[in-house]
């Protein structure tokens, strides 16, 4: 506990929660990141947009190392991201991740896919855990779900247990891998509304999503991406009114004739 | 037929030593090819290196070197064991381990891959994610397999007899050389009880995937 106070009061206000230095990944020939530099401070919501096979998931994923990186340097908390093992098992408890296909527990309830994580990785007792697990789902709107298994939800309720499952780790950045790209269209605004509450609670995140509409309502910084580089880092106002690149406006341009 | 009633307490011996033979190696084989199967989805390459070369080895030599393995050259090498018994499990359940490692590597990567992703992603080691996440739910499809091995394990119990252990089939034969003229009887005689063992077991099989489906 005292190490841990210490360890929050000794971090440089505005420094980098997540930071990207130089980062260089390749898919054999292909290069799905070039040199990617990026800085996310705390409390700060960035969202990732670009076109398909941008590297925009690749990036996201990269951030807990789902993906190995060939170079350049990651660093959550000032901490660089550890090889495969106990400590980088640590690090990922401190990074809450939503996929694109919720990847809930299948075997589990819905109670039990958000209390296994506090319970089996940070040693909460069941209890506690339970009546924690029990107030986020309640948060999300889906608390009378407890009892169900994943199959038996909506997509949209999957993907809300699936977020409240990686806030109960008390994570200190989210990151949101299209959260609601393999949801039907009734049921991504139940999604959003959760994440844009979280976004307001102070909540740093990183959001790679084709949803205009959260980017331009709750974004710090919108980062556009394109063959894998970062194209352009503005706020939601500089990007979707004045954006600087031919590929960002090419980009926007075929959003908005839709 | 005569033959069976008068001998059934010799047969009900021998289906005994088969049973007993059975499940001590299905036992010690089912969590050893749990092992070999964790080490070879796991990230350190010697593991999977030596888990892939034992499975490979096994699973394409006969049976009957397995034992020999256990019975001639173990004891040569310093493994001593008062019963020709213990050389059968050992060689039954190392055989059939590798099998089951198999079956269970399959049901492994039946398990779709954002499963495993997920657990890693909420901090838990490689083996919460395995032992929570991932078995649970491979065993589920592994079950109906894992049944088929073992109904095999039993009937290759039989090998055991030819080396000395009397179990059901090593009862038969000395049955079958003292009364010559009804062999026949002997043997299916024989058979039924290997099938008391396995019928049950394949609609064990049937009942159980019925039971465990999980829905996704």
């Amino acid at each position: 506990m005292f190490a841990r106070f210490s360890l929050m009061t000794t971090q440089v206000p505005g420094e980098a929660l997540v930071s990207l230095k130089a980062v260089n990944k390749h898919y054999g020939q292909l290069h799905v990141l070039k040199d990617i530099n990026l800085n996310v401070r705390k409390g700060e919501v960035v969202v990732v947009i670009g076109p398909s096979g941008s590297g925009k998931s690749t990036l996201c994923r990269a951030i807990n190392r789902l993906e190995t990186i060939d170079d350049g340097k990651i660093a959550i908390d000032g901490k660089e991201l550890p090889e495969e093992g106990k400590e980088l098992a640590k690090l990922r408890a401190d990074v809450g991740m939503v996929f694109q296909s919720f990847n809930l527990f299948a075997h589990k309830t819905i109670l039990e896919n958000v209390t296994l994580g506090p319970i089996k990785v940070k040693g909460v007792p069941k209890a506690q855990a339970d009546k924690d697990a029990m107030a986020l789902l309640e948060r999300v709107g889906v608390g009378h779900q407890a009892p169900k298994l994943p199959a038996q939800l909506s997509g949209g309720q999957q993907q809300r247990v699936a977020i409240a499952r990686a806030l109960a780790m008390k994570p200190k950045v989210m990151l949101f891998d299209e959260p609601t790209s393999a949801l039907d269209p009734e049921m991504i605004n139940e999604v959003l509304d959760v994440m844009i509450q979280l976004a307001k609670e102070g909540m740093t995140m990183i959001v790679v999503t084709h949803e205009m509409g959260f980017a331009r309502k709750a974004a710090d910084r919108v980062v556009f991406m394109a063959d894998g580089q970062i194209v352009e880092d503005a706020t939601p106002e500089e990007f979707f009114t004045n954006p600087q690149s031919n590929r960002a406006k090419d980009f926007l341009s075929k959003l908005l004739t839709h | 037929m005569d033959v069976i009633i008068e001998n059934l307490p010799l047969y009900w011996e021998g289906f005994l030593r088969t049973l007993f033979l059975s499940a001590v190696s299905g036992v010690i084989a089912l969590l050893l090819g749990t092992v070999l199967a964790a080490a070879r989805v796991s990230p350190v390459a010697a593991l999977r290196g030596f888990s892939m070369t034992y499975v490979e080895i096994l699973r394409n030599t006969p049976l009957t070197i397995a034992f020999f393995f256990a019975a001639i050259v173990l004891p040569r090498l310093g493994v001593k064991f008062e019963q020709f018994e213990v050389a059968a499990i050992i060689a039954l359940s190392a055989y059939t381990a590798a099998f089951i490692a198999e079956a269970v590597r399959s049901g492994v990567n039946s398990v779709p891959v954002g499963q495993a992703e997920a657990a890693r992603s909420i901090g838990m080691k490689f083996g919460q994610v395995l032992s929570l996440i991932i078995l649970p739910q491979a065993l589920r499809t592994v079950i109906p397999p894992l049944i088929n091995i073992l109904i095999a394990l039993v009937k290759n119990s039989s090998v055991a007899g030819a080396f000395f252990v009397l179990e059901l089939f090593g009862y038969g034969r000395q049955l079958a050389n003292s009364n010559g003229d009804q062999v026949l009887a002997v043997l299916l005689g024989v058979a039924f009880f290997y099938l008391l063992i396995t019928v049950p077991l394949g609609i064990l099989a049937s009942t159980v995937e019925r039971k465990v489906a999980i829905a996704r």
